[in-house]
């Protein structure tokens, strides 16, 4: 199923994409490399000998069918589910070895929204790490958050409640503690949902940016509408690796089939 | 009126009792704040009941019960983490048996030994005021430094953890620490705790004051503090209740400490039953 892997992987090393300033800028960081991930729930395998390489400099989306593993895959990556073989390098070392280097956005669903904390609580979690331990949040560390609270347009609401907040805003200051962070690597776990036109305007705006500064950028993506074209890159997952590579390459309608069956072969052609 | 506050100070055990009784709302309800922005009240429930079989032996052995107390709650913690792990048993289950189990135990345990040792089981189910000694005092007192001291270094990254555990691992925080670090403070709340409140108790000083402050601020710093004021206000009226109508320290605590939580309940400007807007209702 993974023969074509190798020729789209050819193709999307960057000769398709207009910006080739972004490429450029994108030199500083490594790619982060899966290498032969099997993680399993018990008796089920949910991701089977995954490899796949993820690209600074690039908005790269996990796609597939409900079940596929696409959340799977996003948090063994991140360590968050034990992998039973594989692992995941990025530059000369693990990519786990370089956690400070690392954001991540959960599913809303993950978050208590009722915990007592404000908007500018959770942006300032993004600095716990460079404040380090014992100490106060520096001046620094503040003005990071002041300006990430302003990139995603929610400097008024730093003192709300985040129980108050709209999910659309309770996406943007998520994505403020990202940027607050500092990180080279950013993962988001369903950006989109519950969220509103404004806030899916922001993020992708925002997200689009990282990459041109030559960061890495993967979510994990579930709807094949027109939010797809956001993307440069797509991994199409379906417990393994379907294809990967540019989006209108990975999207056409021979992955699409495999991947999803046959009913879907019209939201590909839509979408590419 | 005076009288009434001022007649029980002449003796010293109610000195005693009552430092105990500040200290114990005091850090109660700080670390019960944890349990419940984590949903995590029964675990203090579980944790209070497994500090019994420790305290026994403790007893009997002639060991400081202190440390029996402590090590027999973390005993607890760790198998309800070891039986929710290694089986497909869900966490209220693994809590049910251990705290049933462990508390059991400690029944069992301090049965056999009070006919020699002149000690009342009720004692430490439900607290004694009357038993409270200096060497308590001190003990509650250093315990309440350590509790407080580490909240307030480790209070950012508490904040993160206990809010969002897996952002807060993928930025690189030592999860597992934090959670045992956690897990150690509400023992020793516990502990702290037993004398005035008793082991069946200690939930009502853990959850009641921070659920109350939980619906009148919004934000976790104030949750502490606002629900230390409120234990510490049921602690000192249950005490001066307990000595006044002679009933247990314990219960008299908790039920002032429900008394303030039913206010805040309907009274709350945000959440309260008769007082909340129209649009907040959730």
């Amino acid at each position: 199923m993974t023969l074509s892997m190798p020729s789209l992987q050819a193709t999307s090393a960057g000769l398709f994409r207009s910006a080739g300033a972004a490429a450029c800028r994108a030199e500083g960081i490594a790619p982060i490399q899966v290498n032969h991930l099997d993680v399993f729930y018990r008796d089920l395998h949910a991701l089977e000998d995954v490899s796949v390489a993820v690209k600074p400099g690039k908005l790269t989306g996990i796609v597939g069918p409900n079940g596929a593993g696409k959340s799977t895959l996003m948090k063994a990556m991140l360590g968050l589910i034990p992998a039973a073989q594989g692992e995941v390098s990025w530059g000369q070392t693990s990519l786990l070895a370089q956690r400070e280097r690392l954001a991540y956005l959960p599913q809303r669903a993950q978050i208590d929204w009722r915990y007592p904390a404000t908007a500018w609580d959770v942006v300032m979690m993004g600095r716990v790490r460079k404040a380090g331990w014992l100490r106060k949040f520096s001046a620094t560390s503040k003005r990071a958050a002041e300006a990430a609270l302003k990139r995603v347009g929610m400097e008024d609401f730093a003192h709300r409640p985040i129980g108050q907040l709209s999910g659309g805003q309770q996406q943007r200051i998520f994505l403020a503690r990202a940027l607050a962070q500092e990180a080279d690597v950013l993962f988001l776990d369903e950006p989109l949902t519950g969220v509103d036109k404004r806030t899916e305007a922001v993020l992708f705006d925002i997200l689009h940016e990282l990459a041109d500064e030559g960061k890495i950028v993967l979510a994990v993506h579930h709807d094949l509408g027109p939010t797809i074209k956001n993307f440069d890159e797509v991994i199409l997952l379906n417990r393994e690796v379907v294809a990967s590579g540019v989006r209108d390459e990975v999207l056409q309608s021979e992955f699409m089939q495999q991947a999803y069956g046959g009913w879907a072969t019209n939201w590909a052609a839509a979408a590419a | 009126m005076i009288n009434l506050l001022i007649e029980p100070l002449q003796f010293e055990f109610m000195q005693r009792s009552l430092i105990v009784a500040i200290l114990v709302g005091l850090i109660c309800a700080v670390v019960g704040s944890y349990l419940l922005v984590q949903r995590l009240a029964l675990l203090g429930d579980a944790i209070s009941h497994s500090v019994l079989p420790g305290l026994a032996i403790a007893y009997w052995a002639g060991i400081n019960l202190f440390v029996g107390a402590f090590l027999s709650g973390m005993l607890g913690t760790t198998i309800i983490a070891w039986i929710r792990t290694k089986s497909p048993i869900k966490e209220d289950a693994a809590m049910g048996i251990v705290l049933s189990t462990f508390f059991a135990a400690g029944v069992t345990l301090i049965t056999l030994i009070q006919k020699d040792n002149k000690i009342d089981l009720n004692h430490f189910l439900f607290g004694n005021i009357l038993g409270v000694t200096w060497g308590d005092v001190r003990d509650t007192a250093i315990i309440a430094i350590i509790v407080i001291l580490v909240v307030r270094l480790l209070y950012k990254e508490l904040l993160f953890y206990t809010f969002d555990p897996e952002g807060a691992q993928v930025a690189g925080l030592p999860v597992n620490a934090l959670n045992f670090g956690l897990m150690s403070l509400i023992s020793l709340t516990v502990v702290a705790s037993l004398k005035a409140v008793g082991v069946v108790l200690v939930l009502a000083l853990l959850i009641t004051p921070g659920a109350t402050a939980y619906l009148l601020v919004n934000r976790l710093n104030r949750v502490m503090a606002l629900g230390a004021g409120i234990g510490i206000l049921s602690s000192i009226s249950g005490m001066y209740l307990s000595y006044w109508v002679n009933v247990p320290s314990g219960p008299a605590i908790a039920l002032v400490a429900a008394g303030f939580f039913t206010l805040a309940f309907l009274f709350s400007p945000q959440y309260g039953l008769l007082t909340q807007p129209r649009s907040a209702v959730r």
